[in-house]
């Protein structure tokens, strides 16, 4: 049943190509099927609001920063472009405003193309990784200049400006200039700036990478509101994985050029389509194995050193091909009570880390590291060169494709 | 009334922080000052007192003081109606001898020529006449000797010598002078040319300083936008010229503009003008020449400004709806302007004070109010009028200056 799911998840945003075939052939339960609902109830492609279709880009000539791209996103939606630096998701967003041309394929808004239509013609607002407040403009002329170019009466000006920091709340701001602000004083503005106009699109481009981590919680939470108050459709770029599961409805895994998976936080989290999503989003631990028998939906996997794990068949392609398997560490069970889980295996405790809310346990199992995150509840004692048993479900751990 | 105690122990308090706080900053404070103390002494050797000392020069002026000590008394008590009694032509009559003996009338007859041109030779004639005068009455005899001391303005003159401050240079460099009755005039025309020259010196160094502004601005804009590679063979290109000596581009400009020269050669080979074209010794070659020297003189400051710029300005602008025309205009210009007002205000001082290039590219009429101070320093050895036309180019310079910062405004600009 988890498989099926899987597989309508990546469904509307499908990976092609001969430039990775690769990763085509990896990704084959989603290529090419016609784009279905998925089971975060976004609409299909037909009603998309933003659409990329066969979206290609280089730079150079050579190497291509974003391949064969297709993504629906849905109206009202806030969907996050995830991926580590250099992936091609700022480009992404680049394009989608406007300020680089895809060198390929075509976009588009409303079910209109925006091929030739520059920036600011668009309607989109955006939020910068730095702000991009104008410095020589107080908070009230950086919000009144969208407003401005769009030749808005002076009433109605004043009105939206002062609707527009109070919902972030910094009414009392407006004479400031950005300089006199602090860092997520500027960064708000920089929102409502984005959002006074009333755009139908709103891009954020990292806005919260310069902040600091509890400012940074906090902002999340505040755009988390701000979008679910105005309805506007958001597309946000972070290399933050915790971010990204936090505010997003849907997010889109980036990795050299390609959507590696787009689904829900908790699809993404629970079930990670692939080794690079498995390894990227969240913490797992990764075992290196092959396939020794296959059963429907669940495998048996060697690994070296530790024996058989039998295994959720994910990304794995035919008995006697390498796998990576994937487990979170916070579904490890220690000391099991005996044929409880069909994986047991004898472990020692290396290392513990404690971290407040939880214990990290860092245990050795036939030569292999696995981590173990124990919560902070139930005063577990286990002390470093202890002996015992660890174990975990079937479901818990993933084959995928090896890497 | 405890209160009150807690006040005032609490300012105590205060105040013994502040001391502390003095204390332990005193050797900062101390290691800064030795840091800076010989630059500082330098400067005030080399530059501080010359400066002030020239200065001094354009309102200082004893030599009638010191040369001519009686007359100057005795017409203490002169009315300045008619002419002064026996009393003070027996004081001048005795000045003269002295002048003579030490053969010092050469430096009166060159002060008095300032003032009253023409009398030096006369006043060195009657010095040496005058030398063998040895009773009186002294006032029908002087005046035998020479007429000029039947003037009322030479009388006048010496009663101005009193003082060993005078105006007399200052007024020259705006075009006035003294009257026979001591009163302010106007220099007549055919010698009033120190306006026109600070008038020529302005609408030059305006027009270059225009010239460069919109030359380099555009170049800038591409310097700071520009990938580093291409940037830095550009920037290479425009500083190539700053490293070399101005004296060598000046006369390359010569080569370039003469009757012969290149580009009269160029122009009529092409069949674009018929006979050569006077392009040497002009108003044309001079702000060519001196705008091609400050070019990266006001270049440089504007590119520093853009290259702060963050590029998302213009694109925050652009996805909020401006045009490319609108977003540059209302959100990348105004943040050069510190950059445009620093490059502009440093090209417009350096070319007040210009010149070599002027004397050498430009004609008569194109010469600035340097070339006259050169020129009063060196040829005609009056240190007076140097000093104030320099004095007066020294204001308006620092008046300008506190002019086009006001109206910059440049500290709201570096804020943020």
């Amino acid at each position: 049943m988890h498989h099926l799911a899987d597989r309508r998840l990546v469904s509307s945003a499908y990976l092609g190509g001969s430039a990775q075939s690769d990763l085509t052939r990896r990704n084959k339960c989603s290529a090419g099927q016609a784009p279905a609902l998925g089971i975060t109830g976004m609409p299909g492609a037909n009603d998309a609001f933003v659409k990329f279709s066969d979206v290609q880009k280089t730079y150079d000539g050579k190497t291509l920063v974003v391949k064969k791209l297709n993504l629906d996103i849905a109206r009202g939606e806030f969907l996050t472009l995830l991926g580590p630096s250099g992936s091609g998701k700022t480009t992404t967003l680049m394009m989608l405003a406007g300020f680089e041309v895809p060198t390929q394929g075509r976009i588009f808004i409303d079910g209109r193309a925006i091929d030739n239509l520059p920036p600011h013609k668009r309607d989109i607002g955006m939020v910068f990784q730095n702000y991009a407040l104008f410095p020589h403009m107080t908070v009230e002329e950086n919000l009144a200049f969208p407003l401005k170019v769009r030749k808005r009466g002076k009433m109605e000006i004043k009105d939206r400006i002062t609707r527009a920091l109070d919902m972030v709340r910094l009414g009392d701001y407006g004479k400031r200039l950005p300089g006199q602000l602090s860092g997520g004083q500027q960064q708000r503005v920089a929102l409502a700036r984005a959002l006074c106009f009333d755009p139908n699109l709103v891009l954020m481009d990292e806005p919260l990478g310069a902040l600091d981590k509890q400012l940074r919680d906090q902002m999340q939470l505040e755009i988390r509101r701000i979008h679910k108050a105005l309805g506007v459709t958001i597309v946000y770029v972070t290399h933050d994985q915790s971010e990204a599961l936090t505010m997003s409805d849907r997010i889109a895994v980036f990795n050299d050029g390609l959507i590696h998976q787009l689904a829900s936080p908790a699809g993404l989290y629970e079930q990670p389509q692939n080794a690079f999503v498995a390894q990227f989003v969240g913490d797992n631990n990764l075992l290196r194995g092959k396939v020794i028998d296959m059963d429907g939906a669940s495998c048996t996997v060697e690994v070296s050193g530790m024996g058989n794990v039998h295994a959720l068949v994910i990304n794995a392609e035919a008995v006697g091909r390498p796998v990576l398997i994937s487990l979170r560490p916070e579904r490890v069970k220690l000391n099991p009570a005996p044929g409880s889980l069909p994986n047991t295996l004898n472990a020692r405790v290396e290392e513990l880390i404690y971290l407040g809310d939880h214990v990290r346990v860092r245990v050795s199992v036939g030569g292999h590291d696995l981590v173990i995150k124990l919560p902070n509840s139930d005063g577990v004692q286990v002390h470093e060169g202890a002996q015992l048993t660890i174990g975990w479900k079937t479901q818990d751990c993933r084959a995928l494709d090896a890497g | 009334m405890a209160a009150t105690v807690a006040q005032t122990a609490g300012s105590e308090k205060n105040m013994l922080l502040r001391a502390e706080l003095r204390r332990s900053e005193r050797w900062g404070k101390l290691r800064a000052f030795a840091l800076v103390l010989p630059l500082l002494l330098f400067l005030v050797i080399t530059f501080v007192f010359p400066i002030g000392r020239m200065l001094f020069n354009a309102v200082h002026d004893d030599t009638l003081l010191t040369l001519m000590p009686r007359t100057t008394a005795a017409l203490a008590a002169w009315d300045g109606n008619d002419l002064p009694g026996e009393q003070v032509f027996a004081a001048l009559a005795k000045d003269l001898r002295d002048t003579w003996e030490q053969k010092t009338m050469g430096s009166v007859a060159v002060r008095m020529n300032y003032e009253l041109p023409g009398t030096g030779s006369q006043f060195t004639s009657s010095a040496r006449k005058a030398s063998t005068l040895l009773t009186g009455p002294y006032k029908a005899a002087l005046i035998q000797i020479d007429p000029l001391w039947e003037r009322k303005e030479v009388w006048n003159f010496f009663k101005r010598g009193a003082s060993p401050f005078t105006a007399y240079y200052l007024l020259r460099s705006v075009d006035y002078q003294y009257g026979a009755d001591s009163q302010i005039v106007a220099t007549p025309p055919e010698t009033a040319i120190f306006r026109d020259a600070f008038l020529r010196t302005f609408g030059i160094s305006v027009g270059v300083t225009a010239a460069t502004f919109l030359l380099g601005f555009p170049v800038a804009y591409l310097l700071a936008t520009l990938s580093p590679k291409s940037s830095n063979l550009l920037m290479i290109l425009i500083v190539l010229p700053f490293w070399t000596s101005m004296l060598v581009r000046t006369v390359a400009w010569v080569v370039l503009l003469q009757q012969n020269g290149v580009v009269n050669q160029a122009l009529v080979g092409l069949h674009i003008i018929s006979h050569p074209a006077d392009l040497i010794f002009t108003r044309f070659a001079t702000i060519v020449a001196m705008t091609q020297i400050q070019l990266p003189v006001t270049l440089l400051p504007i590119y520093s400004v853009m290259k702060t710029i963050p590029p998302s300005h213009i694109r925050a602008a652009r996805s909020l709806g401006a045009g490319s025309f609108y977003a540059f205009w209302r959100v990348y210009f105004p943040q050069t302007l510190p950059g445009i007002a620093a490059g502009c205000l440093l090209t417009f001082i350096l070319c007040l004070g210009y010149y070599l290039t002027p004397a050498l590219v430009g004609g008569p009429s194109d010469q600035m109010v340097g070339y006259f101070i050169a020129n009063y320093t060196n040829k005609q050895i009056n240190w007076g009028l140097a000093s104030a036309l320099s004095a007066l180019l020294l204001v308006a310079t620092l008046l300008l200056y506190y002019v086009f910062n006001k109206l910059v405004d440049v500290n709201r600009l570096k804020i943020g």
